[in-house]
């Protein structure tokens, strides 16, 4: 065993309300200049939908992550020096291009105060940033399916839709439904980006896992871009460096959030430690049944209130701090012990450490039947009666398995069951709470956590140790000059 | 050299683990500081964003080598409970996105004037030597004036200098002072809460010169006129996290995560409380993702659906079984046990008005104002406490004690039905979307004799049930049979209407009912624009506001309604209210409603499609008049509403001209008025707005993108009130002429300046002959705040205005030393003005004319009667020489007389001497010894000391006026915090919370969630209406005459896209005709941010409408497509957005998509594609211009008809050819 820790983020999706304003706080801090016009650290999507790169799920398409072949865990688009070969050394092709995002625009603003007196108003008309042109007309933007933007025809692009068009889904108005899926990079325990990288640029920090391209080795190669399944390393075209989000790791290391979970007005972003066995992640990530890879990574973690982890954990070097931190981690709470949080994509076998709760989505189709399809038997709408097709659902958060997704969406549903049960006087509750498989009491914190959600409750993220890295007495007095 | 190059962050020896899988290698990572250096920055200022949003949202801004670099959410909002979610993080993507405008080539950095302009202005002044008669050489020659303002909209600024252009704007000024009257200037800014101290900045100078300020909450369409309807209240809402004391909450038409994005998580997470949430909403909108159940409504039949569900209501909740908490409440809250007369109506009757005590010759103080209820115990009729006349007559009695005025105890009774002299049949009228008519229904009734008078009584409740039809036993005739019989108003009668199912009508209103029941009133209903911007927007809020009231959730904490739409709250209003309209220098400040104003300016009352007759009750013969702008002219003469410009001559001149007729004292010249405006050598200017006398001159547009975003019918705007080139294709209908107006030609370009201060290019600024670069929300000191939440926001500056930019403050401030200097000259001393004033609500005004009769003395039906039958008529000293002197400290009269609002008024005098020492004194002048106002920061200092929401001595005076009111004790509401003071420094260092205040309906006493009117609940304040309480039923002649007496449903406006004497473009083979609706969209705060590229690159870069694939299909249009929407109105070009979201039928053009920004040309027109409001424009309802009559008493952003867009179609087609009009 050897324990690590990792700073992780679990996103609840049943209260993204897909305002994006972690797209904007995030851009506006780390990626508003030139060259990184198009990289979104953070972007929303609405989903059913293409996405952001274009299908960027889609991995017969881009070969990112990793599969297995011949039983062992191997990069999609092959190992970084077979990246070499000559034939390939200046060409990716599995590397989405610039259409697969979008040309980056501006318009000819001053045009406004500037224009003389014509016959007809002026209007400030879209450029490329690339070229300069105008653009006749815009085609492609990083959220150009928003809110069911695009119709069946965008929606059905979707690669999570697969089987599920016709049967099980219809993109109609009758029975529309939607969510929205706020992405970053993954900062997996087994990067696909760190695997195919040529310049051993990329690393995932020891004390905190982040996964980081520095700056100074990054030779521009590209590879990380198709290695990403989540197509979340962005390539500059000023700098000619990989670029990705950091996890905001100068926020981070002061025990800050991360701009995007700062600054959700939803209040939907938890973060906080968990600890995992190091040495059991290529086993996991080379689980055989893509539907039980959520639980093998999910089986990594390890409980912060057992002795013996304690022990080790001691023993690998994590400090005391960051177990206080780990025993009251809403990540840990959310995706292990109430097991409402999910990876996302887990078939992509990195191991992603962003985990999403799914949204009840519990809307009855009302337009189904003039007699009984309206009305929903008991108070709240049942499981069965929800818009959004668990195995949809599935199709994202488990590789397939409708069962936790099931799971997690009865216990959100029991959890509001029992709560009106309190707020209007009834009784007996016991059979509800069995069914859902949890405690009054865990029930209870539940709540306290999603609904209430104090910051301290949602943010707990130890300090990094700085005074262990560098001369910190001689370092004092000369920070931040560059002499 | 790095020194630290060869350090290590952790020193590790390399490590392979996971059996060689990973490996931990020592890595030189000093990298790593090159984002930590992005992150570090110099300094965090808090302030907040001055956007009309609603949201008061507090933002750090980080400044960083002298820079703005990016904002984030503040967090450290004081807490609401330990049980509860936070306010924090306030904010929402568009905020988020703001400092792109501060340094963007967007942003407006100097002072402009269009070449035309300047290069005539220059050559008048060589030509002139008085600069007034240079304007005048300008603007009286056609020719001269055409050229400037046929340049409108069409480039060519030039950058001048502040000087240059405060002296043209000066001579412009007083010119048309001199010339037309003070009135002729207009401004316009909205919304005062968002920056309250910019808003004063410029209505303090318009209001010292004499003109009029435009309202923007009646003309926004926001105003629900349903609230004062109701309650006698503008609107009174609960704070976002009072949602989450709810236990049952229907989003009815207000999209909370798009329009409400910093407060929508109270929703989601009261969900987690087991708190059921329904949608109503015709789209699958980004709420209804959130929704236990989704009624999807057709659009503009809500009020159907509502209907229906208040028949489950009342036939589950008070007729099948009496629901104690529900009955108890309606009878000591509600209208409904009051008495309501009838009038024969053929063989049957109809409902007449309110029983008073005047009908039964009961001597108390003004009994022509005091209604009438049954008492249960004793059978007798008597009047309770509580009613309008108590209000302004006996104060002790203005409460809703369990009381009569006699001070006996009361229990009133509810309905007739055990205790009636006869039945008769009351015919009620019935509108649905093929036909109007009436249902006649059985109700019980009391026969009252009364000298040789004999008529019938009932009470609201007995109306109620009949109208609803909810029979009862031995009362069924003329009553639907059940739920499925399709008479109204039953849930199968909706189906028909609405589209949605009966069994979920019958689901949700039971449910809703039965969880208040459980709860004690916790169900809530969010209600927004969706069902709000309809022509009957009022009868639509009425019939959904009946199920809050029904099931006696109103006053209750998690109960209610809950309106959001652009009622922002302005918490220090009482200081605030004092220096934007300078009412420390004179009272009163003309006050215009916005809709009348534009309704004439921009001339759409000369194209009128639709006679009243259309929508009368089947129940009146004809209407009082068949147009609508009579309606409005006949509001202005009775003194309903404001009318300004107001006469057609100018006002500082009428006094001279009333002495020249041997008039001396005031009153003699109010006289003389009276008797010219009944002889009609003075009249209105409101009856001949095409007469060049009576145009407005000037307007100042601050704080706001009028033509782009509020200015409903655009192209009218365009072609008649700037002259501009336009896309109207509807033509005048000359054969439906109002009565009451003159018909000359069409004027176009009344305007002569149009001046606006903008931070940023938009549609308004292209077209204004003045653009002043003003400073943006992030480089002044300002005020904000909203009914979202109780903290007062400050605005501090990060940086200093850039280039020539100045604060709003400074920009008017700078204005009136200038215009002071030349007025000096140019126009000296003192001149009279005379003010029309309409009769005023929360003033002893609104028990002017009884019955709610109206009586034209136009017509000798009464005498004219300033204050009584027509506005009253106040004189005004106006020296404007002394503008500057004013405009800069703090006037006596705040000295001398009480401040107050809401009818509740006290002394701030000690306020006032304080501010002496907070502010710092004038040295010499005019203003000797009073308080400095020479800085927004002193302005702001003295709003919130001369607030009762803000200083806690001050809430002490209010709570004690009120307290001698009503003769109740109320103090204690605002005690534990009476020492408090919420200075700037203070709400910098972290936002503190509002002090309860009478002002306000509801109270947060003790860190409690603010509800609207738990004060009259909880502490029996009387409801500032007729009755006192809140009303059903509404009684005056022009209400009945449209058939609104009690809720009911009404049909959107007939489906018109031309008429057919207007311009026909050649149409095309496929053309789809589709509703047109314009909400708030999701990438924009009306036109603010939709031009910034941060949001414009998050969704497709511009104009863009949303509609059916299937309806695009049937006109061969694709995803993306250009395409053209046209009515008469105009025509708009935009992108499509093909989706399964939207219901066929309807398109939605997402609200102030400006053309400023990748708009191409019109096939139709030539011109560039209009704006969202070029195929919209307004129509005005009758019922809203209603005066001087309880509630229905005009008060600014009050009451007056609303600019409701809403009810109206386009035809859409492709676009194949896009010209960008670049010539």
């Amino acid at each position: 065993m050897k324990i690590k820790a990792q700073i992780a983020m679990v996103i609840n999706l049943d209260k993204c309300i897909g305002c994006h304003t972690c797209s904007v706080t995030c851009k506006n801090t780390w990626t508003n200049r030139s060259g990184a016009e198009y990289m979104w650290f953070n972007n929303v999507e609405t989903k059913p939908g293409a996405g952001y790169p274009d299908q960027w799920e889609d991995q017969q398409r881009y070969k990112g992550g990793w599969h297995l072949r011949k039983g062992q865990l191997t990069l999609r688009s092959g190992f970084r020096w077979q990246g070499l070969s000559l034939s390939r050394i200046f060409y990716n092709p599995n590397s989405p291009t610039i259409d697969d995002y979008y040309e980056p625009w501006t318009y000819d603003y001053q045009k406004l105060l500037k224009s003389p007196v014509r016959r007809h108003m002026p209007t400030a008309r879209p450029q490329s940033l690339l070229t300069g042109e105008y653009i006749e007309k815009l085609r492609k933007g990083p959220n150009w399916d928003d809110d069911l933007a695009g119709g069946p025809q965008a929606g059905g692009r979707d690669p999570n839709l697969r089987d599920l068009l016709g049967e099980e889904v219809r993109l109609e108005f009758e029975k529309a439904f939607m969510l929205y899926l706020p992405r970053l990079c993954e900062h997996c325990l087994n990067p696909g980006c760190v695997a195919s990288c040529p310049s051993g640029a990329i690393y995932k920090r020891d004390e905190d896992g982040i996964v980081l391209v520095d700056q100074e080795k990054c030779r521009g190669w590209r590879y990380c871009t198709s290695g990403c399944p989540y197509k979340k390393v962005y390539y500059n075209w000023k700098t000619y460096k990989a670029e990705k989000c950091t996890f905001c790791y100068p926020r981070v290391e002061e025990g800050v959030a991360t701009v995007c979970s700062e600054t959700c007005p939803g209040r939907l972003r938890y973060m906080g430690v968990l600890l995992y066995d190091a040495d059991r992640v290529p086993r996991a990530a080379a689980q055989p049944d893509e539907q039980a890879l959520y639980q093998a990574q999910l089986e990594l973690f390890l409980d912060p209130h057992d002795p013996a982890v304690i022990a080790q954990a001691r023993r690998d070097g994590i400090q005391e701090d960051w177990l206080a931190a780990a025993q009251i981690s809403p990540v840990y709470k959310l995706a292990v012990q109430y097991g409402l949080a999910l990876p996302l994509h887990p078939e992509f076998r990195t191991l992603p450490m962003v985990w999403y709760i799914p949204p009840l989505s519990p809307m009855v189709s009302v337009l189904e039947s003039r007699t009984s399809g309206s009305v929903t038997t008991g108070f709240f709408p049942t499981l069965e009666q929800m818009r959004a097709p668990v195995q949809y659902l599935a199709n994202f958060l488990t590789g397939g398995n409708p069962q936790p997704v099931e799971r997690a969406l009865r216990r959100l549903l029991g959890m509001r069951h029992f709560m009106r049960s309190l707020e209007t006087g009834q009784e007996n509750q016991e059979q509800l709470l069995e069914t859902i498989g949890l405690s009054e009491q865990t029930v209870r914190h539940m709540y306290r956590l999603l609904a209430v959600a104090k910051y301290e409750d949602r943010i707990v993220i130890p300090l990094a140790h700085r005074e262990e890295s560098r001369k910190a007495h001689q370092e004092q007095g000369k920070v931040g000059y560059a002499l | 050299m790095k020194l630290w190059k060869k350090m290590r962050f952790f020193q590790q020896a390399t490590e392979k683990y996971a059996d060689g899988w990973s490996s931990s290698a020592v890595k030189d990572r000093d990298w790593e500081d090159l984002y930590r250096q992005r992150w570090q920055h110099d300094k965090v200022v808090r302030t907040t964003h001055g956007v009309n949003c609603t949201g008061s949202c507090s933002w750090k801004v980080f400044v960083k080598n002298g820079l703005i670099t990016w904002e984030h959410q503040q967090r450290d909002y004081p807490g609401t409970d330990p049980d509860m979610p936070e306010f924090e993080p306030r904010g929402c993507p568009r905020g988020a996105s703001y400092s792109w405008y501060v340094y963007s080539p967007l942003r407006v950095r100097f002072p402009y004037i269009r070449r035309i302009l300047l290069e005539l202005w220059r050559e008048a002044l060589e030509l002139h030597e008085n600069p007034l008669e240079a304007w005048q050489s300008i603007v009286e020659d056609p020719e001269k004036a055409g050229q400037y303002k046929k340049a409108r909209g069409k480039g060519g600024f030039l950058r001048c200098t502040w000087s240059e252009v405060y002296r043209l704007i000066a001579a412009q000024m007083l010119y048309t002072i001199k010339t037309y009257g003070p009135d002729r200037i207009a401004g316009f800014t909205p919304i005062p809460a968002m920056s309250m101290v910019s808003y004063a900045a410029g209505a303090r100078f318009i209001s010292l010169v004499g003109g009029p300020m435009l309202s923007f909450y009646d003309w926004y369409a926001d105003l629900p006129p349903a609230s004062p309807q109701i309650w006698g209240e503008q609107t009174d809402v609960p704070e976002s996290s009072d949602w989450y004391n709810s236990g049952y909450l229907i989003m009815w038409g207000s999209n909370v995560p798009l329009t409400r994005t910093p407060d929508a998580h109270f929703m989601t997470e009261v969900r987690y409380k087991g708190t059921k949430v329904v949608a109503v909403s015709p789209d699958y909108a980004e709420n209804v993702k959130f929704a236990d159940s989704w009624m999807a409504v057709k659009p503009g039949s809500d009020g159907a659906l509502a209907q229906a569900m208040t028949h489950v209501i009342l036939k589950e909740f008070y007729v099948d079984k009496s629901s104690p908490y529900f009955v108890e409440y309606a009878k000591r809250f509600t209208d409904l046990p009051f008495l309501v007369t009838l009038n024969q109506w053929g063989d049957c009757y109809v409902t007449g008005r309110f029983l008073l005590a005047s009908d039964l010759g009961w001597d108390i103080v003004n009994p022509e104002w005091q209604t009438v209820v049954c008492n249960e115990v004793t059978g007798e009729m008597t009047v309770p406490n509580g009613s309008i006349g108590t209000r302004w007559g006996d104060h002790l009695k203005w409460n809703l004690k369990q009381e009569d005025v006699y001070g006996q105890s009361l229990e009133p009774l509810l309905s007739l039905a055990e205790q009636a002299d006869e039945r008769v049949m009351v015919a009620f009228p019935y509108f649905d979307n093929r036909s109007k008519g009436v249902k006649k229904r059985e109700l019980p009734v009391r026969r009252i004799r009364k000298g040789d008078k004999e008529f019938y009584v009932t009470t609201v409740y007995d109306l109620m049930l009949a109208h609803y039809g909810v029979s009862r036993k031995g009362l069924t005739r003329g009553y639907p049979q059940d739920y499925d019989d399709q008479e109204s108003y039953t849930p199968a009668w909706q189906e028909q209407i609405t589209g949605v199912p009966r069994e979920q009508v019958i689901q949700i209103a039971r449910e809703f009912a039965e969880n208040a029941e459980q709860t004690q009133g916790r169900s809530m209903i969010i209600m927004g624009a969706g069902a709000n911007h309809w022509f009957n927007s009022d009868t639509i809020y009425r019939a959904i506001l009946n199920l809050v009231l029904l099931t006696g959730c109103q006053g209750v904490n998690g109960g209610g309604w809950a309106h959001y739409v652009g009622q922002e709250k302005c918490r220090p209003i009482e200081g605030w209210n004092a220096i934007a309209f300078a009412r420390d220098w004179s009272a009163p400040p003309r006050l215009q409603n916005a809709t009348s104003f534009y309704y004439f300016a921009t001339d759409q009352w000369r194209y009128e499609e639709l006679p009243m007759s259309q929508l009368t009750a089947a129940t009146v013969g004809k209407p009082r008049y068949e147009h609508p702008a009579d309606y409005n002219v006949l509001a202005a003469q009775l003194g309903w509403l404001p009318s300004y410009p107001q006469f057609n001559v100018n006002n500082l001149q009428i006094a001279d001209m009333a002495r020249a007729a041997g008039a001396v004292s005031p009153q003699e010249v109010a006289d003389y008025v009276v008797s010219s405006l009944q002889e009609k050598t003075i009249r209105f200017a409101a009856e001949n707005p095409d007469d060049p006398r009576n145009f407005p001159r000037t307007l100042w547009v601050w704080r706001s993108n009028l033509l782009s975003s509020s200015g409903k019918g655009h192209e009218y705007f365009m072609k008649h009130l700037l002259g501009a080139s336009h896309g109207l294709l509807a033509e005048e209908n000359i054969s439906f002429k109002p009565e009451k107006m003159v018909w000359q030609e069409a004027a176009e370009g009344k305007l002569d300046l149009l001046i606006n201060l903008e931070f940023r290019m938009t549609g308004t600024a292209l077209h204004s002959d003045i653009l002043l670069p003003a400073a943006t929300w992030y480089e002044k000191h300002d005020l904000s705040s909203t009914d979202m939440h109780p903290f007062v926001h400050p605005f501090n500056p990060a940086i200093d205005p850039p280039w020539e930019a100045k604060t709003d403050w400074n920009i008017f401030r700078g204005m009136a030393e200038v215009f002071s200097d030349m007025a000096a000259k140019y126009f000296p001393g003192v001149h009279q003005d005379l003010v029309a004033v309409p009769l005023m609500h929360d003033s002893v005004d609104e028990i002017a004319q009884p019955f709610g009769r109206v009586r034209e003395w136009s017509k000798g039906e009464v005498a004219p009667v300033p204050g009584k039958t027509m506005p009253k008529l106040v004189p005004v000293e106006r020296d404007y020489g002394l503008i500057h002197e004013k405009y800069s400290s703090l006037g006596p009269l705040l000295e001398k007389n009480p401040v107050g609002a809401h009818g509740i008024s006290f002394s701030v005098a000690d306020q006032y001497h304080q501010l002496k020492a907070i502010n710092g004194t004038v040295e010499a002048g005019l203003a000797a010894g009073r308080p400095k106002l020479e800085t927004a920061r002193q302005a702001a200092e003295a709003m919130l000391t001369l607030s009762s929401a803000t200083n806690g001595k001050v809430a002490m005076k209010a709570w004690e006026a009120e307290e001698g009111k009503t003769g109740l004790l109320l103090k204690d509401i605002a005690e534990e915090r009476a020492g408090e003071r919420l200075t700037f420094d203070g709400i910098t260092a972290q936002p503190r919370q509002v002090i309860p205040t009478p002002v306000f309906t509801g109270s947060n006493k003790g860190n409690r969630r603010y509800s609207p009117f738990t004060t009259n609940i909880e502490r029996l304040v009387a409801f500032r209406t007729l009755t006192g309480r809140q009303q059903f039923y509404l009684d005056h002649e022009v209400i009945l005459e449209y058939g609104e007496g009690l809720p009911i449903f009404k049909p959107t406006l007939q489906l018109l896209v031309l008429a057919d004497r207007d311009q026909q473009p050649s149409r095309k083979e496929k053309e789809i005709v589709l509703r047109y609706l314009t909400p708030h969209g999701k990438w924009n705060i009306h036109s603010t941010y939709q031009d910034n590229i941060h949001m414009l690159t998050l969704f497709r870069g511009g104009p863009h409408i949303w509609l059916n694939h299937q309806d695009a299909q049937e006109a061969d249009i694709g995803d993306n497509d250009w395409v053209e929407l046209y009515n008469r109105n105009g025509v708009v070009v935009a992108r499509a957005v093909l989706t399964h979201r939207l219901p066929r039928g309807t398109t939605f053009m997402y609200h102030a998509q400006d053309k400023h920004i990748n708009m191409p040309g019109s096939t139709i027109t030539g011109e560039r594609g209009g704006t969202h409001n070029s195929p919209t424009r307004i129509h005005i309802k009758p019922t809203q211009c209603i005066g001087g009559y309880a509630q229905l008493s005009y008060g600014f952003n009050y009451y007056g008809p609303i600019g409701n867009q809403r009810d109206v179609y386009v035809s859409i087609r492709k676009l194949n050819e896009v010209n960008w009009l670049e010539n």
